[in-house]
């Protein structure tokens, strides 16, 4: 099951929530408290929760083990717990109404860094899930009670229903409030969780099926069941905080060694890692689906990992560059794709990094191509990787601002650039903003390069003519 | 760019095929494991199959989890679900009521049948029948099926009083089961990898404690929940597991493209002309066998491989190149510079602590100073000099005197443990 975490507020307020946020909030918590109070209200059959209590405590008790030791997805603003499994096995045993206030309890949840607000919309959409779910389970005549051997197989169906009805409404509830916070405010976009959607939207389903069986086993054994039924979904609570904790390492460490790649320029800290956002938000933008825009993102990071490839001599000299020296940088590209080309990349990423420094018109480099023969992927990081080294601090200038560069993008937009990637990225940018790098204190050594091949504001310049 | 040969004349790929290639611990495995089967076939042709329809729910089961393997880290291979199946037709005591009563051969018998059809798919695609392990996972299989098949006329489910017993006696034969196949895992990589067999089995242990731990579980709610749901409680278990097994392949996969990217990037210094083609893959390469040879266990040597290939990442801060790159014959005062640049390099990445440290120290001499650095900065200190000193050559000659240069040196400067370590694998790859 899928939850909001503590991570977003901590440093800053819950008051920064957007009116339409606070909004929705407010909405999810009142249609809970509405439903359960209409069903404590109006449903004759309300003994049955209360007859059986202690089947409640225990199910409320399996929950919050399993809410309280979430995994945080890599996008660290949700997690992820194998809890639905309870709810739903709440919803055979105990009936709608119970399955409610079992999914309710999460506002006990021992988690750390949750404040009330957020306590309350979990509480709130577990409750209206389970409810949901259980409503559904009921309508398709599924029975309420302890399963024995007359319920297999019909059970099944209902179950099944009950099941996809409970993770959609989970998610969606959940994919609403993200979609609410502004990208900028909550540190990484969701787009870290998007990719993980279709994943966890099945392991929600498959871990529901132990729902059923923990229904199944409480007619013989009782609490006795329920400790056994936890052990596979800890374990997979396991695998899966394992994979995110190397997706995370694994993204720590291109940075840390790309940031390698930077020192041997004159460059500005973390160029690599901007460009590498910026083309992602450019990605986004275009509509790429989750798989192309991780694939960017990285190609964005190693885009220029070929300099190494280039005679410090040379990047970092001041004045113009000789035929030879012009020739050496416009290999950079190549170099780069030497690299990388062995780790199992998309192709798409292998391209963006090749033709980075391709141009619309043709004169580009290395391969000179034109217009659409350019890779997608070398387009959108040309565009991000000029931003960049147009709002960053240069020995020969102070960073521009925003504001300038983009109208410089849009001066070579159509030579240089894709216009249409040009639009996108303005789009983004003004949605989602950006943060210039700060700039750095360090005087400008002598015969410090005073042009950048990056940026189309000093431009490399070469002796002769060619 | 040239090919990178090894120092100890072996390329990529033949290391590759060595290490797939059948040596004559896992032909011996797979011979018993062959006669096994053949005996359980034959005991079960015999006497015919007791319980049909319950074998081949099983049966297909085993077979489908057997299409679904997965590869762990360190190349092993498990299947969740068909061992799932399996220990639970080892341990099933009564479907929908009536008691199930297989004999422990016969179990073998359907359990192989799964497996090697499952197998079919494997081979049909050009993937490696993986005979090994399917092996010690009948193995494993047997070992629980001969215990518990016997106590089945015993132990019982139907009372719920009942059930502590029968509890205890099925988690009891299934950690057998599963240390027998660590065991015979870690005796197989002992001899193959020429690994220390008390480390190899811990390792083994480490990596199939939480993939045994689920499947144990699902093994024992399986055969309680078939005394209810008779055999859908089969189907039921298929989608949970799925999940596990989903998640355990991406980490699996993420582990592979790290390791990838790390090796692909520490050839960022030689595309730089810092360092000789080939160097840091050598160097890695070289330092693991010679860790493994000193005892270290795989998450150690996988930080070592790790340290090894980024060593001299710190040569990238450097203004110019070192001449000719090797820093054997740098300045002990640039050695450390270049360690230090590189350890602060791998901090800035946050996760990769213990690398970090290994290649802070890797300058250092093992004795004489206040502190003795880490065993794997003496490993890459040695690796790195031999590597240096050797180049990608295969010459005997060249090997020989890098070596006695090394042992020279050992009073202060390498560790003479190391040097022994390093001139025994020198010596046995080259044969």
């Amino acid at each position: 099951m899928l939850t909001g975490t503590g991570h977003r507020s901590r440093g800053e307020r819950i008051s920064k929530l957007s009116p339409g946020a606070w909004l929705y909030v407010a909405a999810v918590v009142a249609a809970a408290v509405a439903v359960l109070g209409q069903a404590l209200g109006t449903d004759p059959d309300l003994d049955g929760p209360v007859r059986q209590a202690w089947a409640m405590a225990v199910l409320a008790l399996l929950f919050l083990i399993c809410d309280s030791a979430p995994t945080t997805l890599a996008s660290r603003q949700s997690a992820w717990s194998p809890s639905s499994s309870v709810t739903l096995a709440a919803i055979v045993l105990v009936g709608p109404v119970g399955a409610l206030v079992v999914g309710a309890t999460s506002l006990l949840s021992v988690r750390r860094g949750l404040d009330l607000t957020q306590r309350l919309f979990n509480a709130s959409m577990y409750g209206l899930s389970a409810w949901a779910a259980g409503e559904a389970y009921l309508a398709l005549g599924g029975p309420v009670g302890h399963p024995g051997y007359h319920s297999f197989p019909g059970i099944i169906g209902p179950f099944a229903v009950a099941a996809v009805v409970h993770v959609s409404i989970n998610h969606g509830l959940l994919w609403c409030m993200l979609m609410l916070v502004p990208a900028a405010e909550s540190g990484q976009p969701a787009g870290a969780l998007q990719r993980h959607l279709p994943m966890l939207f099945l392991s929600d389903l498959g871990y529901a099926t132990i729902g059923l069986l923990i229904a199944a086993l409480w007619s013989v054994g009782g609490a006795f069941a329920a400790i056994l039924v936890l052990v596979p979904l800890f374990v997979a609570r396991w695998a899966i905080g394992q994979f995110a904790a190397q997706e995370r390492a694994y993204a720590a460490t291109m940075a840390a060694l790309c940031q390698a790649v930077e020192t041997k320029d004159c460059y500005t800290r973390g160029h690599s890692e901007r460009v590498s956002r910026g083309s992602a938000m450019i990605a986004r933008e275009v509509g790429m689906r989750g798989r192309r825009v991780e694939a960017i993102r990285y190609a964005g990071m190693l885009h220029d990992v070929g300099k190494l490839g280039v005679p410090t001599t040379v990047l970092q000299k001041n004045g113009a560059l000789s035929e030879e020296e012009y020739a050496a940088i416009q290999l950079h590209p190549m170099r780069g794709l030497a690299i990388v080309r062995e780790i199992g990349f998309l192709d798409e990423a292998l391209a963006g990094i090749m033709h980075h420094h391709e141009r619309i018109d043709g004169h580009g480099y290395p391969m000179g191509l034109a217009g659409d023969e350019i890779p997608e992927f070398a387009r959108v990081i040309a565009v991000a990787d000029a931003f960049d080294a147009m709002t960053s601090n240069r020995s020969y200038r102070g960073a521009r601002s925003i504001e300038e560069a983009i109208a410089d993008l849009r001066k070579w937009s159509g030579s240089q650039f894709d216009p249409a990637l040009v639009d996108a990225f303005v789009a983004a940018l003004r949605r989602e903003g950006w943060e210039q790098p700060r700039p750095a204190a360090m005087a400008p050594a002598d015969g410090m390069s005073a042009q950048d091949h990056d940026d189309p504001t000093a431009p490399l310049r070469v002796v002769e003519s060619w | 760019m040239k090919p990178a040969t090894t120092v100890l004349g072996e390329g990529p790929e033949q290391a590759e095929s060595w290490r797939q290639a059948m040596d004559s611990g896992e032909l011996l495995l797979v011979a018993a494991a062959g006669m096994l089967v053949v005996a359980a076939v034959a005991q079960t042709a015999a006497v015919g199959l007791v319980q049909p329809r319950i074998a081949l729910a099983f049966g297909a089961l085993i077979c489908f989890g057997e299409v679904l393997r997965l590869s762990l880290e360190g190349g092993r291979e498990a299947a969740p679900i068909g061992s799932a199946g399996a220990f639970g037709y080892a341990v099933v005591l009564t479907v929908g009521g009536s008691r199930a009563t297989q004999p422990a051969l016969q179990v073998i018998a359907v359990v192989a049948a799964g497996m090697v059809l499952g197998a079919l798919p494997h081979l049909a695609a050009g993937r490696p029948a993986g005979l090994a392990g399917m092996a010690s996972r009948l193995i494993a299989v047997a070992v629980v099926a001969a215990l518990f098949r016997p106590l089945s006329t015993i132990v019982t489910i139907t009372r719920p009083r009942d059930w502590g017993l029968a509890l205890a006696a099925m988690a009891a034969v299934l950690v057998a089961g599963w240390w027998a196949e660590c065991l015979i895992r870690a005796l197989i990589s002992a001899d193959a990898l020429q690994a220390r067999f008390r480390v190899a089995l811990w390792d083994e242990m480490r990596v199939q404690l939480p993939l045994g731990f689920a499947v144990a579980a699902t093994a024992i709610l399986i055969a309680f929940a078939a005394d209810m749901m008779g055999l859908v409680a089969l189907g039921v278990f298929i989608g949970p597991l799925l999940v596990t097994q989903m998640a355990f392949r991406r980490y699996a996969g993420i582990r592979a493209t790290y390791l990838e990217t790390v090796r692909a990037l520490a050839r960022v210094t030689e595309v730089g002309g810092y360092v000789e083609d080939g160097h840091a893959r050598r160097v890695g390469r070289l330092a693991v066998v010679v860790g493994r040879e000193l005892g270290m266990s795989e998450p150690e040597l996988l930080e070592l491989e790790y340290a090894a290939l980024m060593h001299d990442i710190g040569q990238l801060s450097l203004r110019d190149p070192i001449p000719g790159g090797a820093t054997v014959l740098a300045s002990p005062q640039q050695q450390r510079r270049i360690a230090e640049l590189g350890a602060s390099v791998i901090d800035q990445a946050g996760v990769l602590d213990g690398v970090a440290e290994i290649v802070r120290y890797q300058s250092w001499p093992w004795r004489g100073q206040d502190l003795q650095p880490p065993v794997g900065s003496r490993i890459i200190r040695a690796a790195n000099a031999f590597d240096d000193l050797v180049g990608s050559s295969a010459e005997t000659s060249r090997t020989v005197a890098a070596l006695e240069w090394l042992r020279l040196d050992t009073a202060t400067e390498y560790d003479p443990q190391v040097v022994e370590a390093l001139a025994k694998v020198a010596g046995r790859r080259r044969r």
